[in-house]
């Protein structure tokens, strides 16, 4: 091999170049970055929304981590986060595997599945806002009393309708990365199982579990981190309330920065909001193992 | 110039029209959004310096805000040069556009008192009469459940609809003094204990059933909460007067056969208030944003003077079914297909010894927020009078 060859090598064994990815870093620093470094400062001021900056010291995070509304606010983050995902992850990862079977009507339920994902949250938490109208909805409209109940009304309901209706939107986004997920398992591995006499639920649990260990990190980091994000969705359906039993973090910032009017309180949320959001992301990638670069697909 | 979508759009938008076609070198660009949307949207605007030139608003701690950020202009001299702009109003309405004894705003459509509206096909049903006292109403309560309607509608996830219980109890119970206290930012003012009284009042009648089922989860913004009260699955409702505008649309002809009953709030026994105050909206106002350009100003001052109340403003507003907040409208009123409605919502604004704004109006936004979320829990029963009291005491001054 000659000297010049070597050094192509070398080349290509450290990656493309960094320059590609310049323009993306650009956007992240601009749109990111930047505005990140302006809520930090803006948390330690106080500012109405009209008028003067006033510098503040910790006035705003006092009053942020001292107010009752900020603990139930993330007393409810959690738990619709912990209950989507319990409700959202199984589904999901059973719906992925049954629609990557090749079977034609698996396809074609696989498209009504899909559906809920091409319409906007908005459009979402309205049509369900009519749906469960406690005077105007199904329940009294095909007059059936179990359906009557006062579900975005009453306290002790309203986060599991919640929790519900993310789900309906949200599993079929779940179940398209299972179905990619599943259809990457070589087939091999199932036939060589089969040929061993292992039956479908063994299959499933000591092939296509293990092999989807990358999907499932992935699949559960969206889930869990983009509950910190569900924002537009419950800020249509409940508006937080009622009183603030689904006034979850990212609404109270909303509330307080736009409805309060108190932008030093609501950077201070923000800032909380993004540390949790980033010391989960973190977690869920090391629960994937120091060696997660590494393929468990056959032959790599 | 933003204006609100609902009843007064057309009037607006008609109004706008009329005065472009004339004055096509100062003509005027508008746009409507939903009320709720426009008070977020609009503050935003601002405050970037991207607002339109017409800001419309409330008058209140709102405009307050507005006037100590230096984004609206002083309206004083404006009037003063022009005395015909100020003397078509009617004076107490006048009085909200002031901040500190001078004018930043001036009104720009109908008065809104808040009103009792009920059914009258309901009422006649159940063999009763419109409550005259609060011990009357809830008496009606078990008659009206009996019947199988609910006594009040109410769209309590807008929140604001259930201020409008404690502004008219604590108004009957305590006078216009506990608010105004309240407005004046004094220490502890929200411990009178007319307020006590009022919030214990309203969890009295919802454990009496008085509000209809899931009135938590009913929206105002969709008038779902006066369709319950025309379709009869409600009796009664509080609301304000614009709603009247929203119901002669939408169910035209519940309002045109006089089956439309409205009367004041009932009166408290022992309550210091006098019966005929009222709480609402004394109207909407027009600022004029201080980031315009001159040319801006003038085009806008313009239409304040001239195109706003012309006979054919003055006329839509009044076949929209609204009152505007301008002297000497009586003949026009007594003219109207709805002269019942209309004289009597004039005689109320007219006639009351005060006109309380709107309080999450009136209050700074950051109090006006944390109220109305804490009046949500009274109305659910999750937090006693006692809590809602300190809770807010804590928020006197922000």
């Amino acid at each position: 091999m000659t000297a010049l060859g070597s050094a192509n090598r070398g080349v290509r064994d450290a990656g493309p170049s960094g320059w590609l990815a310049f323009p993306a870093l650009v956007f992240f620093l601009a749109f990111a970055v930047v505005p990140l470094i302006g809520v930090v400062f803006l948390s330690f001021t106080s500012w109405n929304g009209l008028g003067e900056i006033r510098l503040d010291g910790l006035s705003s995070w006092t009053t942020v981590l001292t107010d009752p509304v900020t603990g139930n606010a993330l007393v409810v983050t959690a738990k619709i986060m912990l209950f989507s995902f319990i409700v959202q992850a199984p589904i999901s990862l059973l719906l992925g595997v049954f629609t990557a079977g090749g079977q034609k009507y698996r396809a074609a339920l696989a498209v009504l599945y899909f559906l809920p994902l091409l319409l906007s949250s908005a459009a979402v938490a309205i049509a369900f806002k009519a749906l469960l109208d406690p005077n105007f909805g199904l329940g009294p409209g095909f007059n059936l009393p179990i359906l009557a109940q006062d579900w975005l009304g009453n306290s002790d309901l309203v986060l599991f309708v919640v929790v519900f209706v993310i789900a309906w939107q949200f599993v079929p986004f779940h179940t398209l990365i299972y179905q990619g997920g599943v259809r990457q398992i070589p087939t091999s591995l199932y036939e060589a199982a089969e040929i061993d006499g292992a039956g479908r639920f063994r299959q499933f649990w000591n092939i296509t579990l293990p092999q989807l260990k990358y999907t499932i990190i992935t699949s559960s980091t969206l889930m869990v981190v983009g509950s910190l994000a569900y924002f537009d969705l419950i800020f249509v359906l409940t508006g937080g309330g009622p009183g603030y039993s689904t006034r979850l973090l990212p609404l109270h910032m909303y509330l307080t920065g736009f409805k309060a009017n108190d932008m030093g309180a609501a950077s201070a949320l923000g800032v909380i909001l993004v540390v949790i959001g980033l010391g989960l992301a973190l977690i869920l990638q090391r629960l994937g193992g120091k060696n997660r670069n590494a393929s468990q697909l056959e032959g790599a | 110039m933003w204006g609100l979508t609902g009843g007064n759009q057309p009037v607006l938008q008609k109004s706008v029209d009329d005065w472009n076609q004339a004055n096509p070198n100062k003509s005027i660009k508008l746009d409507f959004f939903a009320n709720d949307a426009y008070k977020t949207k609009v503050r935003t605007a601002v405050g970037a310096g991207e607002g339109p030139t017409f800001i419309y608003g409330w008058g209140g701690g709102v405009l307050k805000s507005y006037v100590d950020a230096g984004q609206v202009d002083d309206l004083s001299t404006f009037i003063k040069d022009n005395p015909q702009v100020k003397d078509r109003y009617l004076p107490s309405v006048l009085k909200n556009g002031e901040v500190n004894g001078k004018t930043y705003a001036l009104p720009n459509n109908n008065v809104q008192p808040v009103v009792l509206y009920f059914n009258k096909d309901v009422f006649d049903k159940v063999g009763v009469q419109p409550p005259k006292t609060w011990d009357e109403l809830m008496a009606l309560v078990p008659k009206f459940k009996e019947a199988g309607v609910a006594p009040f509608s109410l769209g309590g996830q807008s929140k604001w609809p259930d201020l409008m219980w404690l502004e008219y109890l604590v108004e009957r119970i305590g006078g216009p003094e506990v608010f105004a206290n309240i407005a004046a930012n004094k220490p502890g003012a929200w411990s009178d204990p007319a307020v006590k009284e009022a919030l214990t009042k309203i969890q009295d009648l919802a454990d009496a059933g008085g509000f209809i089922n899931g009135f938590s989860s009913i929206a105002a913004d969709s008038n779902a909460d006066q369709a319950l009260m025309y379709t009869g699955k409600a009796a009664m409702i509080l609301q304000g007067g614009w709603i009247y505008q929203g119901m002669k649309k939408d169910a035209a002809d519940f309002v045109k056969s006089g089956k439309l009953g409205y009367t004041t709030f009932p009166t408290v026994s022992g309550g210091k208030g006098d019966p005929a105050d009222v709480v609402g909206n004394p109207s909407n106002f027009w600022s004029i944003s201080a980031k315009a350009t001159d040319a801006q100003k003038k085009a806008a001052l313009d239409y304040v003077k001239d195109g706003m109340f012309t006979d054919a403003n003055t006329d839509a507003l009044i076949s929209s079914g609204a009152v505007p907040v301008v002297k000497g409208i009586e003949d026009k009123l007594a003219a109207s297909p709805d002269k019942d409605f209309l004289t009597f919502v004039y005689g109320l604004a007219k006639n009351a010894p005060s006109f309380t704004l709107s309080w999450d109006q009136a209050l700074s936004p950051a109090q006006g927020d944390a109220m109305l979320s804490n009046l949500d829990q009274i109305f659910l029963k999750k937090i006693s009078p006692d809590q809602f009291i300190s809770t807010m005491n804590a928020t006197i001054g922000k």
